[in-house]
């Protein structure tokens, strides 16, 4: 395809990005009539946006939700020490726990389920497929009640969420680690064979290594789903972040709407950091010469179909979440 | 076993609005998701960032922290109301919040199967004089939806899963039935438990399988 001054190579389009006109194949350049309507639309738009917060503010003021004595308390250093952190600090506490034992949890199952022997196979991929295919809401509620009718245990709930979180994610882990394994090429584990290593020695000296690297990245954006679902320990009474935005702050100052913001607002921070994270890591093994595999799709997320030279924006990540929590 | 039987009636009208809460969450999910995947790949900037500042900010937040809100904050202190009942109400709210937070997903799985439509494709479009708009609807949109059923049907099944969060406001979806069976036979837990995870594998499992086949028999052949 030669490029002419009217359509965009998919090359091109990234580069003028930045530029006030962003080229896409969807769309010509415009004109001077299209940038007058395009002018006319965008004001459109702000206006029906403005509007749109006016409402908004409105009807909050209409519900005295904008009264100071509801936002003043997020400037005080003392809510945020006794009522925000401990709640922060329990969320950050159940995700570390959950992903230092769902990680384990994956390798295991993953392992497992490319085993020789179908009697470590088949068990293993059945625990794998059920929970991933149950909700982790009910998981934890099972956990909750199962404990103490069946074990006779009293289950508080934050082991309840901890161990829905690590057979959910661990189950998903599981899932990546194998895929992992398998996009290594077969000529590694052949060669290594051929060398004279034993099965156990091509998994932990050839293989492994390598799927590491390739799925490094998905297994972090794993974590972010992770960290996500531990909101669900609200609905058991676990004691986190959503809970001092939710139950805490409003019982002491009133103010449901502005402390779920605020809270959203600290999720929102701290994911995109983990976020980062998992971008990071995901430039570094794509251009990493330690694996001869390619890199993992994140989990749950769906076959990136992302054709060379498509008709999309540029920057289109690499697979696709489902947003399964 | 026992308890299963006895309380089959009240398993059914959980499920039963589980998948109420699945289609009509997933329909407008399906639609508020294309028009965020068309303003995300419109010419007008501003709509692109509201677009990419949406799907950030709902993809960053647990659903959790989305159906609170909706049930407290637009229900209780907005008075944002659909019906005089008060269950009718929360069932609406819940639809409101999957709606919203899955909208983001599908919006990105839709733009991921913009990505599979040929250039020549457009650029064909562009050639014979189409607008963006017909651009979109004629020949781009068609094409990427075809390519992205299998993709919609895993965010599907995350939808009926995810939709026991609605039990966040009270709804009495599967899993607010489920503990309040466990509290009531704390005898036949176990029983109670793998007799709703079947019945969920009986939701999730045709579904998966009816997308693959939609998703072979819709694929655009090139």
């Amino acid at each position: 395809m030669s490029s002419t001054t009217l359509t965009a190579e998919p090359k091109p389009a990234r580069e003028r990005t930045r530029s006030a006109e962003r080229v896409s194949v969807l769309y010509d350049v415009p004109g001077p009539k299209a940038r007058l309507r395009n002018t006319v639309l965008t004001v459109l738009v702000v206006l029906v946006a403005l509007f749109a917060v006016y409402a908004l503010v409105t009807k909050l003021d209409e519900k005295n939700q904008l009264d100071g004595a509801l936002w003043t308390p997020f400037l005080r250093g003392d809510v945020w020490v006794n009522l925000i952190l401990p709640g922060l600090l329990n969320t950050l506490s159940a995700a570390l726990v959950a992903a230092v034992i769902a990680v384990p949890f994956g390798f295991v199952f993953g392992i497992a389920r490319l085993s020789e022997h179908s009697w470590i196979r088949v068990p293993a991929g059945a625990v794998v497929e059920f929970f991933r295919a149950i909700p982790l809401l009910m998981m934890i509620f099972a956990v909750m009640y199962g404990g103490s009718a069946v074990f006779g245990l009293t289950v508080t709930p934050f082991t309840a969420v901890v161990t829905g979180l690590v057979l959910y994610n661990g189950s998903v882990l599981a899932e990546i680690v194998r895929s992992g394994i398998q996009s290594v090429p077969r000529g590694q584990s052949e060669a290594a064979l051929a060398i004279g290593l034993r099965k156990g020695q091509v998994m932990r000296m050839i293989l492994l290594p390598q799927a590491v690297t390739a799925m490094m990245p998905a297994i972090v954006a794993q974590l972010v789903v992770l960290l996500k679902d531990t909101a669900l320990g609200f609905i058991v009474s676990f004691e986190d972040l959503l809970n001092a935005g939710a139950r805490v702050l409003p019982s002491n100052f009133n103010n449901i709407i502005p402390a779920v913001m605020v809270i959203a607002v600290v999720y929102i921070i701290i994911n995109l950091i983990v976020g980062a994270l998992a971008t990071w890591l995901e430039r570094r093994s794509r251009r990493s010469r330690r694996t001869a595999a390619r890199p993992v799709a994140p989990a749950d997320s769906v076959a990136a179909p992302g054709a060379p030279g498509g008709v999309a924006a540029p920057g289109m990540p690499g697979g696709v979440t489902t947003g399964d929590d | 076993m026992q308890a299963l039987i006895d309380e089959f009636p009240v398993i059914r009208d959980a499920f039963w609005l589980t998948i109420r809460l699945t289609l009509a969450s997933g329909f407008m999910a399906l639609v508020l998701g294309t028009i965020l995947a068309a303003m995300r790949v419109s010419p007008l900037p501003v709509l692109r960032t509201i677009g990419t500042a949406y799907v950030n900010i709902v993809r960053n937040t647990p659903l959790t922290l989305v159906i609170v809100f909706c049930g407290l904050g637009l229900g209780l202190v907005l008075d944002v109301s659909f019906s005089t009942s008060l269950s009718t109400n929360y069932l609406w709210l819940s639809i409101i919040g999957l709606s919203a937070y899955t909208a983001a997903f599908v919006c990105e799985a839709i733009r991921a199967g913009i990505n599979t439509v040929p250039v020549g494709q457009a650029e064909a479009a562009r050639a014979i004089g189409l607008t963006f708009m017909q651009n979109l609807r004629l020949i781009v949109l068609p094409q990427a939806l075809r390519s992205v059923v299998a993709p919609l049907g895993s965010i599907l099944i995350a939808l009926i899963k995810n939709t026991t969060v609605a039990a966040a406001i009270g709804v009495g979806e599967a899993s607010l039935t489920m503990k309040t069976l466990f509290e009531a036979h704390g005898d036949a837990v176990v029983p109670i438990f793998f007799g709703f995870a079947v019945a969920f594998l009986v939701l999730t499992l045709p579904t998966g399988l009816l997308f693959t086949w939609l998703s072979k028999r819709l694929a655009v052949i090139r």
